[in-house]
């Protein structure tokens, strides 16, 4: 999730304190000096959206003067304030693990027993930031492909970032991302190398498609899915936004369907049609299902 | 306590990379090329080894060679850990018996997750 959907956007090319390249570059040698944090160009993005409400709040010029504090040294909580902004949410291939593994053990046979001769499945990220989440889905697919053998899949990853889609369209990523998450063997079988960036291979692109979406709008358009990945970006709603999301999002998910929240998010306190089914875990599914599956 | 090798010729590398295994709660040997880490090797089983590639004496492929042909040179996981960022040099690390592979520069969270998916519950 690059920036949630109920906050307001910061980041405009024209407003004041948005960052200079020289800045960036300062603010980036200070980032690796203080935290071992390394921040490509590409990663400038970061700096509008977590960035600028703390130059806002601080009532800086811009962040050039927020580097400068930072360099002086004299506001320490000023500097972790900085650091934290700049590594929470980042997100990685194979995210938590364990939902890649319970789709490959037992989300997708179930989807196969369960949808018979319709041989659809359809995916939804639903805060697919930079990608690496609708990837790593298409990669544990691609590791199943025997069994998938006729499928037609598609893979939807949608995020309010338009720079997130267009990173993630793109598909390359630079070594430090690679080795976030990445099992090396799968680096080397899906990606291809060009210098210190790495591309993901035409296969699994092409099974992934990309779409500024705000999860206050119309879920319709997007179409009925079998799994919904919707992770760490509830967390960014309160309680009534969390459950008018999540009811819609029930609306689209076909009647076997999946969902699966981050790790730190769960239903309490939220009344919906969705239990955590314990022979998938973490994914939720609706009550009657678990009660029904064939074991 | 799981043990851990840390193959490296840099001392700096050393002293991070024992930072981070040893707040991963591991025990921590150092040898600072390939031919000292296939001497520990021959009375010591770590269980992991984190290797560094370019060293003097003995380089860390011509290390990871000889350690598998040991009797129990095959249970150590070995982690590359090196700056050496070719694909057909990962290849070669990887059909030569390393368990994973990670470029330099990295951080605790890159080697965490990479012990993690060699089997170790971290």
């Amino acid at each position: 999730m690059s920036s949630p959907a109920a906050l307001p956007k910061v980041s405009a090319p024209s407003q004041p304190g948005a960052p200079g390249m020289q800045s960036y570059d300062a603010l980036c040698a200070y980032l690796k000096k203080s935290s071992g944090l390394v921040l490509d160009r590409d990663k400038r993005y970061l700096v509008d959206s977590r960035l600028l409400p703390i130059v806002q709040r601080e009532k800086l010029s811009g962040l050039p003067e927020l580097v400068n504090i930072l360099e002086k040294g004299s506001s320490p909580s000023l500097a972790k304030e900085v650091v934290q902004a700049m590594t929470i949410n980042e997100t990685y291939f194979f995210r938590d693990k364990l939902p890649f593994d319970a789709l490959r053990d037992g989300i997708i046979p179930r989807i196969i027993k369960a949808k018979g001769n319709d041989k659809t499945l359809r995916i939804w990220c639903a805060a697919s930031s930079t990608g690496q989440e609708p990837y790593s889905i298409a990669m544990t697919l691609a590791e199943m492909k025997a069994k998938l053998a006729g499928w037609r899949i598609e893979i939807i990853g949608t995020d309010l970032a338009q720079h997130a889609i267009e990173k993630a369209r793109a598909g390359t990523y630079s070594q430090f991302e690679v080795q976030r998450g990445l099992p090396t063997p799968f680096l080397l079988r899906y990606f291809t190398q060009s210098g210190d960036v790495w591309q993901i291979s035409d296969a699994i692109r092409q099974q992934v498609s990309f779409r500024n979406f705000n999860l206050l709008s119309d879920f319709a358009p997007l179409g009925k899915f079998d799994v919904v990945f919707c992770r760490n970006v509830l967390i960014y709603f309160n309680a009534p936004g969390k459950k008018d999301i999540l009811q819609r999002m029930l609306k689209q998910l076909n009647p076997e369907g999946f969902v699966v929240l981050g790790a730190a998010e769960g239903l309490v306190g939220i009344d919906i049609d969705l239990a955590p089914d314990p022979e998938v875990r973490p994914f939720l599914t609706r009550p009657q299902n678990i009660a029904k599956t064939p074991r | 306590m799981k043990q851990a090798l840390i193959v490296d010729d840099s001392r700096l590398t050393r002293k991070l990379v024992r930072r981070i295994m040893t707040r991963l709660e591991f025990e921590v040997s150092e040898a600072e090329d390939g031919s000292a880490a296939l001497k520990h090797c021959q009375t010591h089983t770590p269980d992991v080894i984190l290797l560094d590639w370019n060293m003097p004496e003995m380089d860390g492929l011509e290390f990871l060679i000889h350690l598998r042909k040991l009797p129990r040179g095959g249970e150590p996981k070995v982690v590359f850990c090196t700056t050496e960022n070719q694909r057909e040099r990962i290849e070669s690390a990887l059909s030569a018996g390393a368990d994973e592979y990670v470029m330099k520069p990295f951080d605790e969270e890159i080697i965490k997750t990479k012990l993690e998916q060699v089997g170790f519950a971290l």
